[in-house]
């Protein structure tokens, strides 16, 4: 067993993939001589060349576009946003182009591209370079959504996006990528769909993905000492989603928490608090509650960014209240 | 008018070709503004009506293998491609035989083996940067309005294919209004192929009503664009004779406009320079006839095919697994 960071786990599984595809290439800003601006690409240049690992201006609109094209006929693009923040200025090639290709054309123009890079809340970046993108994109079909939470899960989850033959909506997150933990030798893949029980419980179902897990992690530690057992869901995609995973554990609890980065109006929390309602209504001895980034632009200031931010401690407040 | 007489034998029949699309377009077009007008078709309907001359020549510039990405008033463009009318009237009609099967509608035509595809420019550039990866020498056309050349995508497409000496040919249908509004107040800047110098790309500037002549130009464009010395941007002056779309009156210009421009009809003045080179006119008028009766058909063929199964719903959102 390896220990890997994040990034290196993300590294090693798109060197794995070019090497076995050459319709593969990866591309975005800085992602070639500078090594990537979080360094995920490092050493990518030189093992695959200009021709693979293409740095492009700063472009998004245009360079997601030519990544679709390329993929209506047969290659395969990792495309690269330095973050998701600058995402926005290329959204109308990924909800109106990429994910609707297939579909407008009857089945005929598959889509295999990855778009991936940097999201959620960076140290003090504050409103337009903190921001949690899944909802956005979750909301639209056609598009995968993948939040990997661990080196492995990110090495694995990249992997079965890039072999996908559908639009990946692939987030990273910032501030794991120096995280270190354990990934197998050898190679595997998770299936996109495939949540996994981060910790077994029986009192409270946390439902996370990506570095909210780590609020989730936390506050189970925390309410581990106050004698309460919490079970916590790591989703990994939000599309597709593990929905049964969901529900067996709050059959199991009967008591549901979804914590995420996002904001709460109109969250993918919101869809998950749905679903068990509608699903596993019987079992529930709580309403599903949430806990969210606060409903405000993300703040400059130390304090105020971190009172922004779910936290552990926001967590343990709900379900200390919860169990009351 | 007539500046370009076909000279000989393989001219007359060259003309004569581009002659039956254009009129195949046109009346494609016309049974298209009918079906639309006692509501069989829904959405929004650009039609080409006017332009034909651009379409058509501009893809006999290409062969087989060369791409073509085209939106919003793209019937001329799929016809001149070659596809066939029923699959096209269908789509337009929303229904199972059509050429996206009812999913796309009138502004995405898509036919993988003919290479047409409904998109925009970046994704033009994106297909030829395939084409350059995997080192074929297809080359990529991409229609677009002149509305279009405002859209930021347009800088970012533009340079990107400069940078990267793409084979693509941009060519830029202006037909002096973007819906409702003229050129003179959207584009700083009059003759759009003037922006190809802020990209050092090649440049070209066309009038859009002598077909033979849109192809020759496009031609040289292509023929760059193939040798690996990178994209075109061409301009081609043209007119709509009906409104942007089939609820728009088109009131924003005057009947005197209008009616010069329909003097410069491009099928008009090819009609004209056929029969100078020696077409008799009732060969024309049988040529007519026969095309509107295919036509007849593929409205036929529109109106009695099945709508896509209920079971459609949800296929294609996905893409079926490898």
């Amino acid at each position: 067993m390896a220990i890997l960071t994040y990034r290196e786990a993300l590294n090693r599984a798109m060197i794995e993939e070019m090497k076995q595809d050459p319709l593969i290439y990866l591309m975005g800003e800085e992602v070639g001589h500078y090594q990537g601006a979080y360094k995920v690409s490092q050493g990518m240049l030189d093992l695959f060349g200009e021709g693979r690992v293409i740095d492009t201006p700063i472009s998004e609109n245009g360079f997601a576009g030519i990544g679709v094209g390329s993929a209506m006929v047969g290659l395969r693009p990792i495309i690269e946003f330095m973050t998701w923040n600058f995402s926005l200025v290329a959204i109308d090639q990924i909800i109106n182009s990429a994910a609707k290709m297939n579909y407008m054309s009857g089945g005929q123009f598959p889509m295999p591209i990855v778009f991936r890079g940097a999201g959620g809340a960076g140290g003090r970046l504050a409103a337009q370079h903190s921001q949690a993108f899944e909802s956005w994109y979750a909301h639209c079909p056609g598009l995968k959504v993948v939040c990997p939470a661990t080196p492995k899960d990110a090495y694995g989850l990249l992997k079965s996006s890039i072999r996908d033959n559908n639009p990946t909506i692939f987030i990273e997150s910032e501030v794991l990528y120096g995280m270190k933990g354990e990934v197998p030798e050898g190679e595997f893949t998770i299936p996109l769909g495939l949540g996994e029980i981060k910790r077994k419980g029986t009192d409270i179902t946390l439902v996370t993905w990506s570095r909210a897990l780590s609020f989730a992690e936390e506050a189970a530690l925390i309410l581990e000492k106050e004698g309460i057992s919490v079970e916590i869901v790591d989703l990994r995609s939000l599309r597709p989603l593990d929905e049964n995973l969901i529900y067996e554990s709050v059959k199991k609890t009967n008591r549901a928490v979804v914590v995420e980065e996002g904001w709460p109006v109109a969250g993918f929390g919101a869809q998950i608090s749905h679903l068990i309602q509608k699903n596993v209504f019987s079992y529930l001895d709580h309403p599903v509650e949430r806990v969210t980034q606060m409903d405000v632009p993300m703040s400059y200031a130390a304090n105020l960014e971190k009172m922004s931010l779910p936290s552990a401690n926001r967590v343990a407040d709900t379900i200390r209240e919860m169990l009351r | 008018m007539v500046s370009s007489i076909p000279k000989d034998s393989h001219s007359v029949s060259e003309l004569k070709e581009f002659y039956r699309q254009m009129v195949l377009i046109r009346k494609f077009e016309e049974a298209a503004a009918k079906a639309y007008s006692v509501g069989k078709i829904g959405g929004f309907l650009h039609l080409y009506i006017g332009q034909e001359a651009v379409g058509v020549g501009s893809i006999a510039a290409l062969t087989p293998h060369d791409y073509i990405v085209s939106t919003y008033r793209d019937h001329g463009h799929a016809l001149a491609r070659g596809l066939h009318p029923n699959p096209l009237m269908a789509e337009l009609f929303g229904k199972a035989t059509g050429i996206s099967k009812g999913n796309g509608g009138s502004m995405h035509f898509f036919d993988k083996n003919a290479h047409f595809m409904g998109g925009h420019i970046s994704l033009a550039a994106g297909i030829a940067f395939a084409s350059k990866y995997k080192k074929e020498d297809s080359v990529t056309i991409c229609f677009f309005g002149e509305g279009a050349a405002n859209i930021g995508s347009f800088h970012e497409g533009l340079n990107l294919a400069a940078i990267w000496k793409l084979p693509v040919v941009f060519i830029c249908e202006n037909n002096h209004y973007a819906m409702g509004t003229p050129e003179y107040r959207a584009l700083a800047v009059k003759d759009v192929s003037i922006r190809a110098h802020a990209y050092d790309m090649a440049r070209d500037h066309i009038e859009g009503d002598e077909v033979r002549k849109v192809r020759d130009h496009v031609k040289v464009a292509v023929e760059r664009a193939r040798r690996g010395e990178g994209p075109t941007l061409i301009e081609v002056s043209t007119y709509r004779f009906r409104g942007h779309s089939m609820s728009d009156p088109a009131k924003y210009r005057t009947k005197e406009e209008l009616e010069a421009y329909k003097k410069k009809d491009p099928l008009m003045r090819a009609r004209h320079e056929l029969e100078l080179g020696g077409i008799k006119p009732n060969e024309l008028d049988k040529l007519e006839t026969d095309i509107q009766t295919q036509i007849d058909e593929a409205y036929q063929f529109a109106e009695t095919s099945p709508e896509p199964p209920l079971s459609q719903l949800h296929k294609y959102v996905y893409a079926e697994d490898k």
